[in-house]
């Protein structure tokens, strides 16, 4: 705590601390009340039980959540990858006034608060006849989710020398083989972070998923959404702590990927 | 950086093209739409802006979202701040270690959040029973399904966000400056009050701005821990929408909304990159 302007470093820190166990520890609560022996929400005294997530895990209605969950996750991010990074590259290539202007225009989604979005959704997709489906909801989150890969990606480029693909592009290889050969495996990090946050943005959105799912569609954080307003059933719980567990594994990957990457360059 | 003749930039719009299109025909022209409807719904004219002015329970619903806008963002900034500064202020393997801490917190579902704090402060809750045990209360206290349990819910959502301008603006501050001022004999509190904070401001009001704009439109946390009794624009336009199906008020509040937030990206845009404020979640 060199030069530390004010207080006694020991008060600023404890304060600094305490205010970090405010973020964190509230949010882990949903680990131990899912593992409460009784059958209401409360925490465990004495003996832990699994049986909330037995509960979770045979239910027909809470699996096929999950499993609506992901495969729409999964197609949505696999989208707004590929639709991102593309969008990426030719901005960056591009650099122009009116390219920078598309992707201030491109972020929209990311800035437009998601009740608005979500309004805007079920409008278009009633009259498009797309409500309560599964190609409605993997559209919804790849536009909202979209934004996201377009800055980890451009980050990436940012990064890249501009005169490799340069070269390429005048040794005569056609954009294609640029791209996969040059562009791509240089900037392969910043992509994959951008699908894995992709994926997490869609796993656990719920502001769409409550105006443009209802009967057939009802994912993960739908269904809790339900099960918290009723409040009483502990299986809830469980299925929060496999909602962040997903979220959490992802980004393990993410952070995994990027420190290989950081590997391979020195 | 050389020119990119036409022949060849043709072949970029090409790559850009997809997710423009995608956008502009599956979000831009709806979210239009919504802007548009306003207007016309009912009945074509300003009839629904007209509703701001009666006094009714509209002006409370905006006053109100207005008011704990503006609570949970003074709050959430002051804790920003004070760990932000710590961050700064520690060593490197600590500051890690807190930055992690913030992370982890920004990417935790806000749904699982609202969960845990309705879980936490219900009237049979762990604080309740921390706090009758402790004898400092006889009766449960009602921390949830009120004004205040959304305060504490959109408080520990929105820190992070108010962490992260803040800990950007203050590692480019020169702590030589600080250093100097010291060495010339002033004390550390006013070394702070003269020196420190007002080199600190533009992530104050980059930070206070951000969380500011996304209370806003914050949904899920006043719906669940509001309890329906802590009416907030978002939920007041769901309600329209979903319930009573009157889409001419919910899109002039949308409208409101969003030129809300426009007006405050612009001069959050003034302090701060947008682009970097996202890429920080990496």
């Amino acid at each position: 705590m060199s030069n530390g302007p004010v207080l006694g470093s020991s008060t600023l820190r404890w304060g600094a601390w305490a205010a970090l166990m405010f973020l964190v520890l509230p949010a882990l609560v949903a680990l131990p009340v899912s593992l409460t022996p009784k059958r209401f929400l409360s925490m465990p005294t004495d003996t832990l039980s699994f049986k909330h997530y037995a509960n979770l895990l045979s239910s027909p209605e809470w699996l096929s959540s999950i499993w609506q969950s992901l495969v729409i996750a999964v197609f949505a991010a696999t989208i707004a990858t590929v639709f991102g990074t593309l969008c990426a590259i030719g901005l960056w290539r591009l650099s122009s006034r009116a390219a920078e202007a598309i992707r201030g225009f491109l972020l929209l989604p990311l800035i437009i608060p998601p009740i608005i979005s979500a309004m805007a959704f079920y409008r278009a997709w009633v009259k498009l006849d797309l409500l309560d489906s599964y190609l409605g909801m993997i559209l919804a989150h790849a536009i909202l989710a979209a934004p996201m890969v377009l800055i980890t990606v451009s980050a990436a480029l940012a990064n890249f020398d501009l005169r490799l693909e340069q070269a390429s592009r005048n040794l005569g290889a056609p954009l294609s083989t640029t791209l996969r050969r040059v562009v791509l495996p240089s900037i392969w990090p910043g992509i994959l972070a951008g699908g894995v946050f992709a994926f997490i943005l869609s796993w656990d959105e719920i502001v769409v998923a409550l105006f443009i799912a209802k009967f057939r569609i009802i994912t993960l954080p739908r269904r809790m959404w339900d099960g918290i307003r009723e409040n009483t059933d502990p299986t809830v719980a469980a299925a929060a702590v496999v909602l962040v567990a997903v979220t959490v594994l992802a980004l393990a990957l993410a952070a995994w990927n990027a420190r290989r990457g950081k590997a391979i360059d020195t | 950086m050389t020119l990119i003749g036409n022949r060849q930039a043709n072949v970029y719009w090409l790559l850009v093209a997809p997710l423009l299109v995608l956008v502009l025909v599956f979000y831009a022209w709806p979210v239009l739409g919504i802007l548009w409807l306003s207007f016309t719904d009912p009945e074509p004219g300003l009839g629904n802006y007209a509703q701001l002015f009666d006094g009714g329970s509209l002006t409370r619903i905006l006053w109100k979202t207005f008011r704990i806008c503006l609570v949970t963002t003074v709050i959430s900034v002051a804790i920003g701040y004070l760990i932000a500064y710590a961050m700064t202020h520690l060593g490197r393997r600590e500051r890690s270690w807190m930055l992690a801490l913030v992370l982890v917190s920004f990417w935790v579902s806000v749904l699982v959040r609202a969960f845990a704090w309705l879980t936490l402060l219900s009237r049979n809750g762990l604080v309740n029973g921390a706090l009758m045990g402790a004898g400092l209360t006889d009766e449960p206290l009602a921390l949830v399904r009120n004004e205040l349990g959304v305060l504490i819910g959109m408080v520990h959502y929105m820190i992070p966000y108010a962490v992260l301008p803040i800990l950007a603006n203050m590692q480019g501050i020169d702590q030589r400056v600080v250093s100097a001022s010291r060495g010339l004999g002033a004390g550390a509190l006013y070394t702070f009050a003269r020196i420190y904070l007002p080199l600190s401001l533009p992530g104050i009001f980059a930070g206070g701005l951000l969380v500011f704009i996304i209370s806003l439109g914050f949904y899920v946390t006043p719906v669940l821990l509001g309890g329906g009794r802590v009416l907030m624009v978002a939920e007041y336009v769901s309600v329209q929408v979903l319930v009573t199906v009157q889409w001419g008020t919910a899109s002039m509040l949308a409208t409101m909304l969003l030129i809300g937030v426009f007006a405050l990206m612009l001069t959050l845009s003034r302090f701060m990159r947008i682009g970097e404020l996202f890429g920080a979640r990496a």
